[in-house]
């Protein structure tokens, strides 16, 4: 086996097995310590696929900041467990209410992204086999910054929609959070 | 590595999620959930802008990236807001508009 | 197998190994060296005589410390929780030795015609260094708020919660500032960034960033303070109203790991700025192949900056903190990110 495969496994084995831990763990300052570590190994597989930046700026957005606001949350309201009354022992699929309806909805959605994957041509072309990767941080940035128009799309005005959503975001946040004076 | 294999780590990994999201009946881990099934599709963004050699599906992932702290942001002020009223992260302890 | 051993035994090989445990070895005895500094500084600024029992002028005192912390009894409170309360010390000082990989100190050297071509003196030549640097600092912030977390005790989690929100709000305008040097580099690479500050504007000046970068040096100074928890800023400990903040619960070699993580911080936010904006390793007097001397001048320098800080200044109150970094530092770091943008358009440089 070469490298790269090795490390893909390795990788994608971080990944998936953070993943589980976060939806089976039952308090939540694991989950999102498990998905942190599924965060770096996806940033591992950006690594493989020649996106330097994107893997650092994973490790910063999503494990430096978004985070670290989940584990502020979960601190702040201390509510660590799950009641155990509330954690139902027995097979989603016999469980009443929202959740039998939840499985049955997972279960039909996996299966359909299988059937999908089994069908789709052309799977077993290599990643980056017959093109040379184009990751060079300023070709990201003229292609960000760069208006639509003139034969290639440029992508700024979503950028600068973007940063609309941002600022909604925000002052959505603050008012919602906010402590009612009555 | 084939983009099949990419693609099948997605998937699982998206699926995963969505698990997430239906089953757990934490507000808190259904948005960690939301985060996984996000982070899934990034990954077939790179992947397939990676078999294309361009950036596109880089910059796109950066969206998603911007969108998912808008998200967590305000997900978490309404989690924090509900957990208020009701002292609870349990979303069937939401009923007050149910008859 | 022979080609193993032909890489193993190959001068480049043994060079790289030298560097990296010479920086692994610099770098937890500079945590011992800041101990006895700080103690000696506070003394001589406080017209004490500080520690000089042990050993001339006390100069063994670190190492009666260490002896000290180790034989020390491992207590772990009852309801903390077991496995993170251990993790918490791990990854925090993890981070601070990972966060010293990409920082270069000095200029590339042969080691005295042992090689055939000159190697850099750093562990990581990483062409993002910047961002790599910001990255480990942002995971930094984990190892306190587990500890925080994990102790179960009040104290432990207010230190947390504090250092979590002082180190958000702080990352925005140290990474600001780090935006304003890159823009001006014109590259991400600390390498390149130094080499780009040797020289001298006519003729006396030196070419440091520091110069047309005076303000980001300020924002970058004060978040840097903030980011690695020293007085002025020091909330996550406070010891008067937290009784040590995220650590009151460690002891022993646990609370020593913190302790250690604390000052190898302080000297890679150290580092990080003598690269930025004091030109690295270049210096007068001193050839470029000596110009270690000059960085580690340098990061002494700004590592006595830190004491004479913290033994000077008060502390700052919560809420003050947090405006001066929402609405002083920010604001001032993005106006100088703007105007040093304006400036690059204008002067087309």
């Amino acid at each position: 086996m070469s490298s790269d495969a090795l490390l893909f496994y390795a990788f994608a084995g971080v990944a998936v097995l953070g993943a589980l831990l976060v939806v089976s763990q039952r308090n939540p300052v694991y989950s999102v310590l498990a998905l942190i570590a599924s965060f770096f190994g996806l940033s591992g597989l950006y690594v493989l696929l020649e996106a330097p930046f994107v893997a650092v700026v994973q490790i910063i957005i999503y494990a430096g900041a978004i985070m670290v606001l989940f584990l502020f949350t979960v601190m702040l309201l201390n509510v660590p467990r799950e009641d155990a009354a509330e954690w139902d022992k027995s097979h989603p699929l016999y469980r009443p209410g929202a959740v039998r309806i939840g499985a049955v909805l997972a279960l039909l959605m996996a299966l359909q992204l299988g059937w999908a994957l089994s069908r789709t041509p052309g799977l077993s072309a290599g990643v980056g086999d017959d093109t040379a990767a184009a990751s060079s941080v300023s070709d990201l940035g003229v292609k960000l910054f760069s208006g639509a128009g003139d034969g290639s799309a440029g992508y700024m005005f979503a950028f600068e929609v973007t940063s609309i959503l941002i600022i909604i975001a925000m002052v959505g946040a603050v008012v919602l959070a906010r402590k009612r004076e009555d | 590595m084939p983009i099949g294999h990419y693609l099948v780590l997605s998937g699982l990994l998206f699926c995963i999620g969505a698990v997430g999201v239906f089953l757990r009946r934490n507000l808190i881990t259904m948005l960690l959930s939301v985060e996984i099934m996000l982070n899934a599709v990034n990954l077939t963004f790179v992947a397939f802008g990676r078999q294309f050699g361009t950036v596109d599906g880089q910059i796109i992932t950066f969206f998603v990236m911007t969108v998912a702290a808008a998200e967590a942001a305000v997900g978490l002020a309404l989690v924090i807001a509900l957990f208020r009223t009701r002292e609870s992260l349990n979303p069937e302890a939401f009923t007050t508009l149910k008859w | 197998m022979s080609g193993i051993i032909d890489y193993v035994t190959s001068p480049e090989f043994i060079a790289y190994s030298a560097i990296v445990g010479v920086v692994f070895m610099a770098l937890q005895i500079s945590a011992a060296v800041m101990v006895y500094a700080e103690r000696k500084v506070s003394a001589f600024m406080q017209q004490r005589n500080g520690p000089n029992r042990v050993g001339p002028q006390g100069l063994l005192q670190p190492i009666a410390d260490i002896v000290k912390l180790f034989f020390k009894e491992e207590l772990r409170p009852k309801a903390a929780d077991a496995f993170l309360f251990s993790l918490a010390p791990i990854i925090s000082v993890t981070t601070a030795f990972l966060a010293f990989a990409p920082v270069p100190f000095g200029a590339p050297t042969t080691f005295f015609g042992l090689l055939d071509e000159p190697m850099a003196l750093m562990i990581a030549d990483v062409n993002v260094a910047v961002l790599v640097i910001f990255a480990v600092a942002s995971m930094g912030v984990y190892g306190i708020v587990l500890a925080g977390w994990a102790s179960n005790s009040k104290y432990s989690l207010l230190g947390g919660l504090r250092s979590s929100a002082q180190m958000i709000s702080y990352e925005l305008a140290y990474g600001m500032s780090l935006a304003t040097v890159v823009m001006m580099a014109d590259t991400m690479s600390l390498k390149e960034i130094v080499g780009q500050q040797s020289g001298y504007w006519l003729g006396v000046i030196p070419k440091w960033y520091i110069f047309p970068q005076f303000l980001g040096f300020f924002v970058f100074a004060c978040a840097g303070i903030a980011e690695t928890n020293r007085a002025p800023f020091d909330f996550p400990e406070a010891e008067q109203e937290l009784v040590a903040g995220y650590h009151t619960e460690y002891s022993s070699m646990r609370f020593a790991m913190f302790f250690m993580a604390e000052y190898i911080n302080m000297v890679t936010v150290s580092a990080v700025a003598v690269n930025l904006f004091l030109g690295g390793w270049h210096g007068p007097f001193i050839p470029t192949e000596y110009g270690w001397i000059w960085f580690v001048i340098k990061l002494a320098f700004l590592l006595f900056c830190y004491l004479w800080l913290r033994w000077t200044l008060p502390r700052f109150r919560y809420d003050q903190l947090m405006s001066f970094g929402w609405k002083v530092l920010l604001p001032l770091a993005t106006v100088n990110l703007l105007l040093t943008a304006a400036g690059i358009l204008y002067f087309n440089v």
